[in-house]
């Protein structure tokens, strides 16, 4: 018999040893004369549990972690190849809590297949949406995905069938889909999990996307910062074509799609979309004004459909079960599922994917477990360096766009970083004006000056210097930033700044002074 | 925070590949690279990429060729190569060193793995140590968010790092150095 073993290529796993474990078993099973087959998995997303090992057994999969090397030939001792009991047997993966009360839908493979497995892909409801889209009239696969609710994952949740329809009725004889793979935003890495985990659905996501709206070519913009990612990529891509999934005749279908990556090169300003087609044409990474729009004159001045890695790849799941189905879950205007990234200070940081409307309390508490250094959560970054900074009280918003967006917060791409009491928030706000600072492209006065001038007001404040007249000279400087900057960059650096500045006035030295007065 | 009690086990962290820039590349390598690639559209950062995974940097004299190649002046290619932080026009050490410095990564206590690694290697970011060893470049998220702080060298990613982690993974770079 031979024994099946997943562990993990995920770049976070193997940032936690992944590799040296998958070797270690390897030689332990030659050693021993066993036969394994060994399949290097995406991540289930339970970070605190990685290097998570699993074993396919009768009931399931059995799951052992964290695992390191040293572990490896006690856990052979210990049977774990039938199943056997250690001290770091977690049961059988899919009854774990964490993840049996998640709602997976476009991380429904990931941890499970191999990703670079074009069979293992098909034999999981693989390419089901692409099979049906072939069927269907462009103006169809629009409506199915306007009707999903589906809104960009990106952060900017912007409806995703409106977009499709703009660039599926402007005629071009050349129209592009580019998938913006620069996931950016620190506290972020669902784009990473999906790439590295379940190529293949982003792949079919792109293809149905160009075949919806008459793009033959699709480029995915990927940061530098994501090898693993590139080569997950690549090898599913060159599987697809082996198997006339891209290519001149999609699946005989007489359609056309080619596919392929570039790299960024570590600008943070290039995940914004007219940045990035810049990028893509060869250019400083400059924002472009808007209009033209990018569904009407986008890379190259022709029609392109700029969407998320997660948009894309939640595609293949809605035209596979229809519009309707995706659209069930969720609440208000905010429909489907959102893959959450929880990180910072937090005792099982990981990605949990669930409808909208849970609390951010239930997420943190729930599932993140309450922080990792046992103190208390003090603040919550919500969507990355631009997202708002939000105190306890606001635990109980629910996670949906209109909900923060009335708390002036923002869900963004899902990224859920938390601080313990330990952190000193005027400290955050003077990094997120350096970020705005270091990553600013430089065409907009506000944000190219506005964000150097912010890190010096910020500086003066926490050195106490007239605090009188620095604090309305920075919510000042913020109100050009946000009215005044050509992009999110700018536009939404006064998130954190102002949010650390209203709900944290203490760590800036006003309370105090307040109090004194 | 990671083991408080016991003494930090090192021997999870050897074993790696290091990250070695080939050097003696010629000019015809270059010149290929820039064959190979000049004709797809927006062709400028593939170039670039080719090269610096080629040299490890962009040198100086190689943007009058790819100005040629791409009919752009030599100022759009030195623009286009300051623009991004990743590029480099000089040289780096034998092995690059990125610390994370995103939010998450100061919530685990990045702040002070970044002044421990400053401290232990001598050097600033975007500086060179003297020997030519190691190179020290921030990082605005390797995507590790849930393994905090996190830092790469060479090749490899590392997560959960401690100051005891980045000796251990360091020692070996400084003795080949």
């Amino acid at each position: 018999m031979i024994h099946k073993i997943y562990i993990p290529g995920d770049a976070a796993a193997v940032s936690l040893g992944a590799d040296r474990v998958a070797a270690a078993v390897v030689q332990e099973a030659v050693k021993r004369g066993i036969q394994i087959e060994l399949v290097r998995n995406g991540s289930r997303g339970l970070f605190w549990l990685e290097p998570l090992v699993e074993v396919a057994v009768t009931k399931g999969r059995m799951a052992y972690g964290p695992v390191q090397a040293k572990d490896v030939a006690g856990l052979f001792d210990a049977d774990f190849l039938n199943g056997g009991n250690h001290s770091l047997a977690l049961g059988l993966i899919e009854e774990l809590p964490y993840l049996k009360a998640q709602q997976r839908l476009t991380f429904a493979r990931v941890g499970i297949t191999d990703p670079v497995s074009l069979d293992d892909y098909l034999a999981h409801e693989g390419y089901r949406g692409l099979k049906n889209a072939l069927a269907m009239s462009g103006a169809d696969i629009v409506k199915q995905v306007t009707d999903s609710g589906l809104r960009g994952r990106g952060g900017a949740a912007f409806p995703t069938g409106i977009k499709w329809n703009t660039v599926l009725n402007t005629p071009s004889e050349q129209k592009y889909i580019i998938c913006n793979a620069d996931e950016g935003d620190s506290g972020t890495y669902s784009d990473r999990m999906v790439m590295e985990g379940d190529p293949f659905v982003l792949i079919e996501g792109m293809t149905i996307a160009g075949i919806a709206v008459g793009a033959t070519q699709g480029y995915i913009y990927l940061r530098v910062e994501y090898p693993h990612a590139h080569k997950a990529l690549n090898a599913a891509i060159s599987k697809a074509y082996e198997a006339g999934y891209l290519g001149d005749n999609i699946l005989g279908s007489g359609k056309k799609f080619d596919l392929e990556v570039r790299l960024g090169a570590g600008a943070y300003i290039c995940g914004e979309e007219t940045s990035l087609m810049e990028s893509l044409e060869g250019k400083r990474g400059l924002v472009r004004f808007k209009p033209p729009l990018p569904a009407i004159s986008g890379l190259f001045g022709k029609p392109t459909i700029v969407n998320n890695v997660i948009s894309l790849a939640s595609v293949p799941i809605i035209l596979d079960k229809g519009g309707n189905y995706y659209r069930d879950y969720g609440m208000g205007r905010s429909r489907g599922t959102l893959p959450l990234q929880l990180a910072g200070n937090i005792k099982h940081p990981g990605l949990v994917e669930i409808a909208f409307g849970m609390t951010l309390r239930e997420l943190l508490y729930d599932f993140g477990g309450g922080s990792a250094s046992g103190h208390p959560i003090k603040a919550v970054q919500v969507g990355g360096p631009l997202g708002a900074f939000l105190p306890e009280s606001q635990f109980d918003t629910p996670l949906d766009y209109e909900a923060f967006a009335a708390i002036w917060a923002v869900l963004g791409h899902g990224g859920v970083i938390a601080f313990d009491d330990t952190v000193d928030m005027a400290e955050m706000a003077r990094y997120s004006m350096e970020f705005c600072k270091i990553e600013s492209c430089g065409k907009c006065t506000p944000c190219r000056i506005g964000s150097t001038r912010g890190v010096e007001v910020i500086s003066d404040i926490i050195e106490g210097r007239d605090l009188a007249k620095n604090v309305p000279l920075l919510r000042d400087l913020c109100n050009t930033l946000l009215n005044g900057s050509l992009c999110a960059l700018g536009g939404m650096t006064p998130y954190p700044v102002l949010s650390a500045l209203n709900h944290f006035p203490q760590d800036f030295g006003i309370a105090g002074q307040a109090d004194a007065a | 925070m990671n083991n408080a009690k016991n003494p930090f086990d090192c021997s999870n962290f050897l074993a790696r590949e290091t990250n070695m820039t080939e050097s003696g590349a010629s000019h015809a390598e270059v010149q290929d690279i820039i064959a190979k690639l000049k004709d797809l559209p927006g062709a400028l950062l593939p170039i670039l990429h080719g090269i610096q995974d080629k040299l490890g940097y962009i040198p100086a004299a190689t943007i009058p060729d790819i100005a040629k190649a791409l009919n752009l002046s030599r100022a759009e290619v030195h623009g286009v190569i300051s623009f991004y932080h990743y590029f480099r026009e000089t040289p780096p050490g034998k092995t690059t060193v990125h610390i994370c410095r995103a939010e998450s990564c100061q919530a685990m206590g990045g702040k002070q793995l970044e002044a421990h690694v400053k401290n232990r290697l001598g050097i600033d970011y975007h500086e060179t140590t003297a020997d030519g060893a190691f190179s020290l470049e921030p990082v605005y998220c390797l995507g590790l968010c849930a393994a905090s702080p996190s830092m790469q060298i060479g090749e490899q990613l590392y997560g959960r790092v401690s100051a005891d982690l980045f000796d251990c993974v360091i020692k070996p770079e400084e003795a080949s150095a």
